[in-house]
């Protein structure tokens, strides 16, 4: 599992690759955590991700949940229909805003 | 080594400060039994901790805790999920073993990937009571998911040393602000439902059709029928391949559908879940929950604690029998099983160990499930001592009854179990308990058949059963006229006799006694007068379910006229004889009309809906009696044995017991095959007659929209069809 991080205009952006799993959560938990200290406008461009165990979803839940505390916003870009199908079956897709394109999730947060 | 790091953890000799201690979260790594103690193979442990029972995380491991009152060595073994072999077993030193329960911390365990299990020692004495067999990996009673059954019917290891593996599950579900709805019982209507049954059929049209999550493209569905609680046949894990066999006939595979055979009772049935090959039905089935209840419905589950899935002694050692034969089950004298169950063995609910055990898994499926109640099956078995005597005062059910977390639940008994226990009124209630009514269903199905000598029991079956549950009142009544077991409403209605023959056991199992009426021929036929009797037997059925006071239960399908084809035992049929074929919808739409009425009639209308029984008397001044009886006379109820017909009258002034202010309702019940006229009793205050049922007339016209029904061409009286009900509103 990797992580990158970039900027879009005021925008974290966060790129994962890979699985995230209990074996792979931690470290990226840490990375975004980290990298997403004080911002309020986050994206999740899970494009490269082909699966979220347990562990990687409450991995997403743990982030959405701090940067809400910050009246902060996440959009989560590119998500498998595969990963979006387990999302909705778990209840985990309705906290929060999904796009297709990283644009789009650029845009719902402009 | 694949779950357990293999790195050395050492203790950390920083403390935080005192005064920042509280909020500072190294505070937590000053405990010193957050360290390990013991290492074996290179997996780290200290001694755990004895109470909870089960896997539990605690920083930096889990604690595992297990009982048994004769074993004489407990072992743990862990295995990474799926793994043929476990990646350890470390046996419990005797220095961590508190009185009779085996306790112990592992470290560095990657709890998602982990399953677990345990090797028992001890004798192998059947005349004791003992069948310990430390060959066997046993899994924990108390396991939160489990492993082994991941997706329904995928062929099983069969040659796994570990098939039922316990394993954790995440027990931090974002229920945001649900709650149990709590609705007063006696405003309940409720859907009996099997998960898989309810959306496989390819016409339901869902995605991951027979899951719990296809449940939820169904609430709207649920919601306009008018339901306000489902409950669900048997969703503990349980083994769909148990007893399995391919029928000699057709050569389909027989299975164990419903589900009435519990392989661990804190675990929700993976096969049921969409996401259970990712060992996500725990969150799956939440999330379900969370959403019934965002739409105002309420869950009660359907639970078997009289039995588990492993059989006499003939049976699998899965897990109870290896652990503590002796406590968990009631053994005869010579070490046999009892089986008041029917199915080979007898949970032996009322050992303290076992009661604690039926508690705690109750609090938990309350507490961590937001569950609203629970209907238990073979109940009566609950009462029984632990050899198989019936129980004046039974410790569980009186535990059940007074628990704190439990109080709000529902706590519904079927009242009688397959030793010849028949408790139906009597079971021990201590206030709370409500009763699946056999004696309405029995009852209502002679009256609707045109039996003779019924009005008497009739009488007492729409008023909630005062002969029965004088002192709990109408509320401890759950009426059914159909549920899983036996026929279907429209199979009640199409069938003389039970047709089990793909059941490939000769047609011998099954109940016998159905009550039922073909009304004319046998099964499915073209004969357009015979249709529309059983059209019309099932809308008196279900408006007198409707009308009577008690608590109604449908069962799922028999608002669209579902049949199993005159099978009444459809267990082992993972097919269209248990799918429901959401096609009849269409096909039945004026009966999915009627019941929708019908139940919107019954919301409107809280007269019928008492929450206690009847006096008889006209205590609010009203002029007339809260409930009046009547015949084709007014005022003259005919009960003699030739008597097919009868009607009843409830004052509206004295709904809620005079709190409220209700319509009269008046309901005529003629199963006579003529028509009969019915004299009216007089309103009063210039009010009239209106007629909202009428079930012999012709499909939609059966019943008209509720607040604007017809006013009746005659005040005076009304003539009741062939078999027929109609329910009249006084406004």
């Amino acid at each position: 599992m990797k992580v990158n991080i970039k900027t879009i205009k005021d925008i974290t952006v966060i790129e994962a690759e890979g699985n995230i799993d209990s074996r792979t959560a931690g470290d990226f938990e840490k990375a975004t955590v980290d990298a997403t200290q004080g911002e309020d406008k986050v994206i999740i461009d899970l494009s490269q991700v082909e699966f979220l165990s347990s562990a990687g979803l409450r991995s997403l839940l743990m982030l959405y949940r701090q940067v809400k505390a910050r009246n902060g916003k996440i959009v989560l870009v590119g998500v498998s229909e595969e990963i979006q199908d387990v999302m909705e079956n778990t209840g985990f897709i309705n906290f929060f805003t999904l796009t297709e394109l990283l644009e789009d999730g650029v845009k719902e947060l402009s | 080594m694949a779950t357990a790091k293999a790195k050395t953890t050492k203790a950390k000799t920083k403390a935080a400060p005192v005064e920042t201690a509280i909020l500072d979260k190294s505070i937590t790594d000053i405990r010193i039994d957050y360290y390990p103690t013991h290492e074996h193979e290179g997996v780290k442990f200290r001694r755990g901790h004895a109470m909870p029972f089960g896997a539990t995380t605690v920083p930096n491991g889990v604690n595992f805790s297990i009982s048994s009152s004769a074993a004489t060595a407990c072992t743990l073994v862990l295995f990474d999920r799926g793994a043929d072999k476990p990646f350890v077993e470390i046996p419990f030193p005797d220095e961590f073993r508190v009185g009779d329960v085996y306790c112990m911390i592992v470290f560095d365990l990657d709890v998602e990937r982990l399953e677990y299990g345990y090797r028992m020692d001890g004798p192998f004495a059947p005349e004791l009571g003992h069948r310990f067999d430390k060959s066997v990996i046993l899994s924990d009673p108390y396991a939160r998911s489990l492993g082994g059954r991941d997706t329904w019917l995928a062929e099983p290891n069969w040659d796994d040393v570990y098939p039922y593996r316990s394993r954790l599950a995440f027990e931090d579900f974002d229920w945001e602000n649900d709650h149990p709805l709590e609705y007063p019982i006696e405003d309940l209507v409720i859907y009996e439902m099997h998960v898989r049954a309810f959306t496989k059929h390819e016409n339901a049209k869902v995605k991951n059709g027979g899951t719990f999550s296809a449940i939820k493209q169904k609430i709207k569905y649920l919601k306009e029928l008018g339901v306000n609680c489902i409950e669900l046949m048997p969703i503990y894990e349980y083994d769909e391949w148990e007893n399995s066999k391919p029928n000699p006939v057709t050569g389909e595979m027989l299975v164990n559908f419903w589900g009435y055979s519990t392989v661990n009772f804190f675990s929700p049935k993976a096969g049921y879940a969409a996401t259970g090959k990712f060992g996500m039905q725990v969150d799956e089935l939440k999330t379900v929950i969370k959403e019934l209840h965002k739409n105002g419905i309420e869950v009660i589950l359907d639970v078997v604690f009289n039995h588990t899935a492993e059989g006499d002694h003939r049976g699998h050692t899965i897990s109870f029998r290896g652990i503590d034969n002796k406590t968990y089950y009631m053994l005869t004298p010579e070490g046999y099983y009892f089986n008041f169950s029917g199915t080979g063995n007898t949970l032996n609910c009322n050992n303290p160990v076992v009661r604690d055990m039926v508690l705690d898994c109750l609090r938990y499926w309350a507490a961590d499930y937001h569950i609203d109640g629970f209907r238990f099956d073979l109940a009566a078995i609950l009462g029984r001592a632990q050899d198989g005597s019936p129980l004046s005062n039974p410790p569980l059910l009186e535990s059940l009854a007074y628990d704190p977390i439990l109080a709000k639940c529902k706590l519904i008994a079927e009242a009688w179990d397959a030793g010849g226990l028949y408790q139906v009124g009597t079971f021990p209630a201590y206030g709370r308990w409500a009763e699946w009514n056999g004696k309405y269903r029995d009852t209502l199905r002679k009256f609707l058949k045109g039996d003779e000598g019924q009005i008497g029991e009739m009488v007492q079956r729409i008023q909630g059963s005062p002969d029965l549950y004088y002192y709990r009142g109408p509320t401890a009544s759950i009426n059914f006229i159909t549920c899983h077991d036996g026929f279907t409403l429209y199979d009640t209605f199409a069938y003389n006799e039970k047709h089990n023959e793909a059941n490939a056991e000769d047609n011998r199992d099954g109940a016998n006694d159905n009550n039922s009426w073909n009304c004319g021929a046998e099964g499915e036929t073209d004969d357009i007068e015979i249709n529309f009797l059983r059209r019309k037997q099932i809308k008196n059925a279900l408006a007198i379910l409707l009308v009577s006071q008690g608590v109604p239960m449908i069962l799922m399908g028999d608002e669209m006229g579902r049949t199993k084809q005159g099978n009444n035992n459809t267990y082992c049929h993972d097919n269209e004889l248990n799918w429901l074929d959401w096609s009849l919808l269409k096909k039945n739409q004026h009966l999915f009309e009627f019941t929708q009425s019908l139940i919107r009639f019954r919301k409107a209308h809280p007269v019928l809906r008492s929450s206690t029984h009847f006096t008889h008397t006209d205590y609010v001044g009203s002029g007339y009696q809260d409930i009046s009886f009547h015949g084709t006379n007014a005022w003259a109820l005919d009960g003699s044995p030739g008597s097919r017909s009868f009607a009843f009258m409830l004052d509206g002034e004295h709904a809620k017991q005079g709190a409220i202010k209700d319509d009269t309702i008046y309901v005529a019940m003629n199963m006579y095959w003529e028509g009969l006229s019915f004299d009216l009793p007089p309103l009063s205050n210039g009010r009239q007659w209106h007629v909202f049922v009428n079930t012999d007339m012709p499909e939609k016209e059966a019943v008209n929209t509720l607040g604007k029904e017809p006013r009746t061409d005659s005040q005076s009286h009304v003539l009741v069809g062939p078999r027929s009900v109609m329910i009249l509103v006084g406004k």
